[in-house]
């Protein structure tokens, strides 16, 4: 890790004149993580610590109430446990489909490829809250989904799409599917085709190729595309909120309610443990995939 | 491998000055919001800036069919700015009371001008701005069509009993909604939220006075007047609905699409919304439920800072002229709360002179509640509880 060389003292001009221009240059993006992450997470943490007693009109008080947390979760941990779930199926389902996707456009599409790529973005043309609405309407009670479902008898005739979990899920997997497609395309596309050859010329079987060649040289794309997938996934609330019923309910629909009744102590508290133990579960994920230097 | 110009010690130093500075910030906590008339004081530029900005719920100000310039029109409005000279910025972006509240209120609690010369908030939620003191103080001197043609049911609210700040925009009923080619009539709550055949087929609003009020009726208990033990009572019997599976969402504006769709088939709605829908729908039907009906105005207020509190008084003294009011009202569909217009109506539209949902009579009136005002701590404290039991 060549990050902890130690940087031998500085002596001569010449180190001198590059440190600074290394340190200019991270000036402006310094700057914007300062105003825009490092402010913003310590007045979260700071929020998060304040009376619980405390109002808008009386204002809050920094109390150091480290409570706050306990009382969030034990009100909250039904939901927040239901986004983390939520999320790791939207994971799984992306990467099912996500993988062969991205390794047919990388390896068969030939001349479509450019195509096929533009159309796994194509949706990000439109509105993300058009496009769940839009799911609402293919999967309304008295849709043509429904109906179709219901006249092959897959649902009973009560049975219905919306407002299931099932709906929830699908709709946090197409929203999140190209996030998984792309860095699985960009690592596939940048395998070298003769390492693939050379499976074959050492006598392994598609499969096996697949397995000790492909598959390892592209986890860099399935790590970043999971992560990708999985962070935004455990945040969301729209999909929850418009494809949902109260038992579909996730961690943000919760926050962002607490947040505009003015329970800032407990939605900063909320908001805290959710980007905590998503940082966790990513830090053991990367490094039991072993691919530290790859993200 | 060439060495790093920045070592890890640089990087470990930036990191900790970055929250050193903002370990200064833990010392603040947030200041109180509550405001006075001594401590936020505003200045009328009126009577030299002939404008004045509007924010209000959508789908509440009358449009003309036609455009021009690809333009919608809005007649009264385009009429008002004819007749009085002021240029009116009307924005329809007050969505929801607590999302509202929650984009004002800092500039407000610290007293600066949120950018809005009037905003129309529902009963309760303007009822906790006025309680912040973030109102300005209305001269009924400037506002005598206010006075004269108020409906008299609205004159006095209990938080605003001289309606010093407050002026009514529309007032409307929240009662039930059904479809009819999906189901067979609902006419009350104890039905709505008990018959097997609508279970997860029904929403509630998600505004918590509209829903605990019924939740409270069902105990028998008054919405307008109750204690926690009542509060909490009403809380278990909502929680149990959620539980069971019998409510599917809890909803905003947004019931209409899934009512109109049949992904619902009944729910507790808004009257305007109601009556707008059933004009392509004529399916969708309103009912006065067993329990009584909600009443609630939304209502314009005048925030500190705002500049143009003169102009914004000519607009409400405007829009209590009985025709102006008639014409409005014939096309948001709420109740009209100006007196005087019912009869405006008979030029405007005569069909809905006699519609129950803009012009209801004493005896449907007698039937309606409101909600019990809150002060900030019990509204914290009751949102909190009421987000917990539709949570799931």
């Amino acid at each position: 890790m060549s990050a902890l060389v130690p940087v031998p003292a500085a002596g001569k001009p010449e180190r001198q004149g590059r440190r600074l221009t290394a340190y200019l240059l991270l000036l402006p993006g310094g700057l914007w993580l300062l105003l825009f992450f490092v402010v913003p997470i310590v007045s979260l943490l700071a929020a998060s610590l304040y009376d619980p007693d405390g109002s808008i009109e009386a204002g809050f008080s920094m109390t150091w109430s480290w409570h706050n947390y306990v009382d969030a979760l034990a009100d909250y941990a039904r939901p927040f446990g239901r986004s983390l779930w939520y999320a790791l199926l939207t994971t799984a389902f992306c990467l099912l489909l996500g993988y062969p996707l991205a390794y047919a456009i990388a390896f068969k599409a030939g001349r479509w490829k450019n195509v096929m790529l533009a159309l796994v973005i194509a949706p990000f043309f439109t509105s993300f809250l058009i496009r769940t609405l839009s799911w609402k309407m293919l999967l309304s009670d008295n849709g043509f989904v429904v109906d179709a479902l219901k006249a092959v008898h897959i649902l009973g005739s009560d049975g219905r799409l919306l407002a299931t979990t099932a709906a929830v899920v699908t709709g946090l997997t197409y929203n999140f599917l190209p996030f998984m497609v792309l860095p699985l395309y960009a690592s596939l596309e940048k395998i070298d085709h003769r390492l693939i050859e050379a499976g074959g010329d050492l006598f392994a079987g598609p499969f096996t190729t697949f397995r000790t060649v492909t598959l390892p040289l592209s986890m860099p794309g399935v790590v970043a595309g999971t992560l990708l997938t999985f962070i935004p996934a455990a945040g969301d609330y729209i999909n929850a909120q418009l494809l949902g019923t109260p038992k579909q309910r996730m961690i943000g629909n919760d926050i962002q309610r607490l947040f505009a009744a003015g329970a800032y102590p407990t939605a900063a508290a909320l908001s805290v443990t959710l980007m905590a133990a998503i940082v966790v579960l990513v830090l053991f994920y990367v490094r039991r995939s072993g691919t530290e230097e790859l993200v | 491998m060439s060495q790093p110009v920045i070592g890890r010690r640089a990087v470990l130093r930036g990191a900790a000055l970055g929250l050193g500075a903002g370990g200064l910030l833990t010392a603040c906590g947030i200041p109180a919001a509550k405001q006075s008339a001594g401590s936020c004081v505003s200045t009328d530029k009126s009577a030299t800036e002939k404008s004045l900005i509007f924010s209000n719920w959508p789908s509440y100000m009358d449009e003309s069919e036609e455009k021009v310039n690809g333009k919608t029109l809005l007649p009264t409005l385009d009429a008002f700015e004819k007749k009085s000279g002021i240029k009116v910025t009307y924005t329809a972006d007050v969505n929801d009371n607590a999302e509202f509240y929650a984009k004002v209120r800092d500039q407000l609690g610290a007293c600066q001008p949120c950018g809005r010369d009037i905003f129309v908030l529902t009963d309760w939620m303007a009822a906790r701005t006025v309680g912040l003191g973030w109102i300005q103080k209305l001269d009924h001197a400037k506002i005598p069509n206010v006075d004269k043609h108020l409906l008299k049911q609205l004159k006095a609210p209990r938080w605003d009993p001289n309606r010093d700040y407050s002026v009514p925009w529309q007032t409307g009923l929240t009662g039930i909604a059904y479809n009819a080619k999906y189901t067979k009539e609902v006419g009350s709550y104890a039905d709505l939220l008990s018959r097997a055949d609508l279970k997860g087929k029904i929403t509630l609003l998600s505004e918590m006075p509209d829903t605990m009020s019924f939740m409270l009726r069902l105990d028998g208990a008054d919405p307008a007047k109750f204690d926690d033990a009542a509060w909490s009572k009403a809380l278990d019997r909502l929680s149990g609905y959620v539980a069971s599976g019998q409510i599917r969402r809890f909803t905003g504006n947004d019931y209409v699409q899934d009512l109109n769709a049949g992904n619902i088939v009944a729910c507790e709605a808004w009257s305007g919304d109601v009556l707008a829908l059933q004009a392509d729908n004529p399916d969708i039907k309103f009912v006065i439920p067993e329990e009584g009906l909600g009443l609630w105005s939304d209502n314009m207020l005048v925030p500190n800072k705002a500049a143009h509190k003169a102009n914004a008084e000519a607009l409400m003294n405007y829009y209590y002229d009985p025709e102006v009011a008639a014409t409005l009202a014939a096309w948001v569909n709420y109740i009209c709360p100006v007196e005087g217009a019912r009869e405006a109506m008979e030029k405007v539209d005569p069909e809905l002179v006699d519609s129950p949902l803009i012009f209801p009579d004493q005896a449907v009136l007698e039937k309606t509640f409101a909600f019990m005002p809150l002060d900030t701590a019990k509204a914290k404290l009751y949102e909190t509880d009421f987000n917990l039991a539709i949570g799931g």
